[in-house]
């Protein structure tokens, strides 16, 4: 059986899996890390939504193989320790807005909420509502007036 | 608080201490809810005096007592409500309740969820928005009860008089001194279990209650350490989905490889079961493998032949007639189309079951529980006594988690593996064969003469809605008391107790009709509401186009119902009806009564077609609602920020079974298998200015928030439609009519992931 090693959360494992399996199932079923949730599987509905090296992407459609040994994943269980804190300032936004309802795509959407201010950050601009717009993550409780604002929220606690 | 709790307007309710450890406060008896409302100046309809949510509190009343409040020695009080939480903010607010009422803190409140109790006979069903309504007397007298008890165990410590000590943040105080709740958690304890009573506080008196709480299990969300079922680590409960078949409920003829599949890599179980074949394994992703290298003959399912165009048309020869002649130009005949629409949940429906020889436990969200175990020991052939059934907290339901398919699915593929199984169905398996709102049809003729409308006419026809899960159960033993008179089905029973027209519309007759065919329905948020009411506002604005009369202005003049005025006006003023829109812009206005709450909602809309056509790939982009005023007379609000968040919810519904969200029925089967399809609202599409107002307290008893605000939106919706672009839609959503996306194979039913993920980051 292969082995696949990585950094996860600021930790190396190791696992032992096919090629294939994709990574939500690696972190899900082989290594317990929950906060990526499944809900479709398909890189549609983004609550999986993780970071890779900073970047956010969908372990749901990335076969373990694919991913290097140097290659950093952080869940939403890791992102505070990117910042050095108990609470990453987009989750203190997230708590400030009460934005959550069943919760469920929340960590999907606080990992996408990240990346996309620090990539607008890049660009040297701040986020707009169109910028907004291009965010996938599915919300079924309909709670994307306070993710919206929340997220603006969070930008200024990025700043 | 002091402990002068005998004012005149304060009500003395009963219940009991339980013998137990530490202190114990339980209700035996509870009032039965809200009362009927003041006659109202025309014949009121069914609804209007006793609704959906009066049928469950009835139901709720003989049983309540056997929940109680424990204060614990850390100082904390815990309680297991026998209610699910699924995104709706029971928790929150039991919490609030029992916070109130006992003078401790909201963070020292722990809220948990019962398993299934039998014993609570329908006392254990979560749904019709009626959670906080029903509990809303029996948490707060338990709470009471508690926090008397604590003061005279430490008045009694002093050896003061009770009535000279108070409590406060969790602690009883007297001249400077004070006892903690959890010093004084034991002794307070009662030895025998005694009938006691307890005033509680009224509205003027609160402290927690109608001001904004945040969510309890908010920072567990935002952290990823709320766990949701398929998160539970349950030994030995390794994954497992099911193959299905290509149409709905078709069931396994055939399997030619089972022992083929069950050596592939990580595959360690495949087992035959009702309607499909079970695949366990290491990993989903080994699963999903397996499921799809089966090689099965189906049998057809249960509507194998029925495609949209079948059912509608099968839906227009069950219409009930219309009474009323129509007066040609005096009057307005239309009728109305709504496409099927699932209730999927982003969570997809699961369930963890160990099933041994001897005995059962599950866990799954399950809102009628005790429903789901007595089916599940009568499928399993075991004793009641020896299913236990876990309530697990949901991610979302609106509707779904009603029924418990996933968990008696779970249920016959560990006993048939002889393992444990953590069952997950696909995101294909929920939208294709998972539980629906079915396709119906709205038929309405109103006539007026001389500025008044005489008659309203409306006659609604559906696909049956399975109501199998215990509200039927409700209805039957509690028919002598509901004021329909008849042989009612369920579904004729359940539309008569939530449907009214608000408006002085002479001689009104709402009627449904079912048209039996067997696809997986039940109810979804607010159930016959969001079809029926968009048909009827669509037909008040038709009326005020023919009597030369304001949207706004026309339901004024005829409201019989001064809170719908009240929300009515208020969406106006802040949502600035009439102002000046461009041309393809508009303002919609809808109004909508029921769970003894109101709602007014406004929007507008972007029908121009440079926002018609804005490129998204892989979604719909169509009309977008630019802005949202949504008004709402709660009753009591309890928690104003979980009522907004309610009503924002309920919008992005009501958008998105206006506009984008529906299923294509086919051969039996729904096309939809992703949220790439199913066009659930998308941030592309949803408003990005919204401001709800929560009105202050109109009575003394709160109403139901979970759906109300659906209906509303959804009416709004087509009513700003309707004036941006000048036709009247009649077909729901309005993009049904375009498929707008490639389905995915129904064979193998669900599809493995794709590879290329890393090539979408950013």
């Amino acid at each position: 059986m292969p082995q696949h090693t990585f950094l996860l959360n600021g930790e190396r494992v190791t696992v032992e899996v096919a090629d294939d399996v994709r990574l939500l199932w690696v972190l899900r079923d082989l290594l317990g890390v929950t906060g990526p949730k499944y809900g479709c599987g398909l890189n549609v509905c983004k609550s999986c939504t993780s970071h890779i090296n900073g970047k956010a992407f969908n372990p749901c459609a990335v076969p373990v193989s694919q991913i290097k040994p140097g290659d950093e994943i952080t869940t939403i269980e890791g992102l505070p320790a990117t910042v050095g804190r108990d609470l990453h300032p987009m989750q203190e936004a997230w708590l400030e807005e009460d934005v959550s309802q069943c919760g469920y795509c929340q960590p999907g959407q606080i990992m996408a909420a990240v990346a996309l201010v620090r990539k607008v950050h890049a660009e040297g601009r701040t986020i707009t509502d169109a910028d907004l717009d291009t965010l996938r993550n599915i919300c079924r409780c309909g709670t994307y007036p306070r993710i919206r604002k929340a997220i603006k929220n969070g930008e200024a606690r990025m700043s | 608080m002091a402990e002068q709790r005998r004012s005149p307007s304060r009500r003395r309710f009963l219940g009991y201490l339980v013998a137990a450890p530490t202190l114990a406060a339980g209700v035996t008896w509870v009032t039965s809810g809200d009362s009927a409302e003041a006659a109202l100046p025309t014949l009121p309809q069914p609804a209007d005096i006793f609704d959906l949510g009066d049928l469950q509190n009835l139901a709720a009343s003989p049983t309540s007592g056997l929940i109680t409040v424990q204060v614990n020695e850390d100082g904390t009080a815990s309680f297991a409500l026998h209610r699910c939480e699924v995104g709706q903010g029971i928790t929150t607010t039991v919490a609030m309740m029992i916070a109130e009422e006992l003078d401790l803190p909201v963070e020292k409140i722990t809220v948990t969820l019962a398993d299934a109790r039998p014993e609570l006979l329908m006392n254990q069903l979560t749904g019709g928005s009626n959670s906080v309504r029903s509990i809303y007397t029996p948490v707060r007298t338990a709470a009471a009860i508690a926090r008397q008890r604590l003061a005279a165990t430490a008045a009694a410590r002093w050896n003061v008089p009770e009535d000279q000590v108070t409590t406060k943040d969790g602690a009883v105080h007297h001249n400077g001194q004070s006892l903690s709740y959890g010093d004084l958690a034991r002794a307070a304890a009662a030895d025998r279990t005694v009938y006691v009573s307890a005033d509680l506080k009224t509205p003027a008196e609160f402290a927690v209650l109608g001001k904004p709480h945040n969510r309890i299990d908010a920072l567990a969300a935002v952290t990823g350490r709320k766990e949701f079922g398929m998160d539970l680590k349950v030994p030995d409960a390794l994954p497992c989905m099911v193959r299905r078949a290509p149409t709905i409920n078709g069931t396994p003829r055939a399997v030619r490889n089972a022992a083929e599949v069950k050596a592939m890599p990580g595959i360690t179980d495949v087992a035959v079961v009702t309607y499909g074949v079970a695949v366990r394994g290491q990993t989903f992703g080994q699963v999903i493998d397996g499921l799809r290298a089966l090689d099965v003959d189906w049998n057809p399912g249960t509507v194998a032949g029925e495609s949209d165009a079948t059912v509608l048309s099968k839906l227009k020869k069950a219409q009930l007639p219309l009474a009323v002649p129509g007066l040609g130009s005096l009057s307005v005949d239309a009728e109305f189309t709504f496409a099927f629409a699932s209730n999927a949940p982003l969570e997809p429906d699961n369930a963890i079951a160990d099933v041994r020889s001897d005995r059962a436990e599950i866990w799954s969200t399950l809102k009628v529980p005790i429903d789901a175990r007595e089916d599940i020991a009568a499928q399993l052939g075991l004793p009641l006594d020896k299913v236990i059934v876990h309530v697990v907290p949901g991610g979302g339901s609106f509707g779904r988690h009603l029924f418990h398919d996933v968990a008696a699915e779970a249920a016959e593929i560990s006993q048939k593996m002889g393992k444990p199984v953590k069952l997950s169905w696909s995101r294909t398996d929920d939208f294709r064969q998972g539980r629906a709102h079915p396709m119906c049809t709205s038929r309405v003729r109103a006539t007026y003469l001389l500025g008044n409308v005489l008659t309203y006419e409306q006659r609604h026809t559906s696909s049956e809605t399975s109501f199998s899960h215990g509200l039927g159960e409700m209805i039957t033993s509690h028919v002598a008391e509901l004021p329909i008179a008849g042989n009612l089905s369920f579904a004729e029973s359940i539309f008569l107790l939530s449907q009214s027209v608000p408006y002085n519309f002479g001689v009104v007759t709402q009627l449904l009709n079912e048209i039996p065919l067997k696809f997986n329905t039940g109810s979804m948020r607010n159930i016959y509401s969001p079809n029926v009411t968009t048909a009827r506002e669509l037909v008040v604005d038709m009326l005020a186009a023919k009597m030369r009369k304001d949207p706004v202005a026309m339901r004024r003049e005829f409201l019989r119902d001064g809170r719908l005025r009240a929300v009515l006006d208020k969406a106006a003023e802040v949502g600035q009806w009439g102002k000046a829109m461009a041309k393809g812009k508009a303002q919609g206005i809808a109004l909508h009564s029921e769970y003894r709450g109101a709602v007014a909602t406004l929007v507008e809309i972007d029908c121009t077609p440079e926002t018609v056509n804005r490129p998204i790939q892989d979604g719909v982009t169509g009309p977008r609602v630019t802005k949202a005023t949504v008004v709402v007379d709660a009753g009591l609000p309890l928690n104003p920020r979980g009522i907004e968040a309610q009503m924002m919810g309920c919008l992005n519904d009501g958008i998105a079974l206006a506009l984008t969200s529906s299923l294509h029925m086919k051969d039996g089967i729904p096309l939809e298998g992703s949220w790439d399809n199913y066009f659930y609202t998308r941030q592309w599409n949803t408003p990005p200015e919204v401001q709800v107002v929560v009105m202050p307290p109109t009575s003394d008893t709160p109403s139901g928030m979970g759906e109300l605000g659906v209906a509303p939106a959804f009416a709004a919706v087509a009513c700003a439609y309707a004036r941006a672009t000048g036709t009247v839609p009649t077909s729901f959503p309005i993009n049904h009519g375009t498929l707008s996306f490639e389905p995915l194979p129904l064979e193998p039913s669900t599809p493995q992931s794709p590879t290329n993920g890393l090539d979408t980051a950013f």
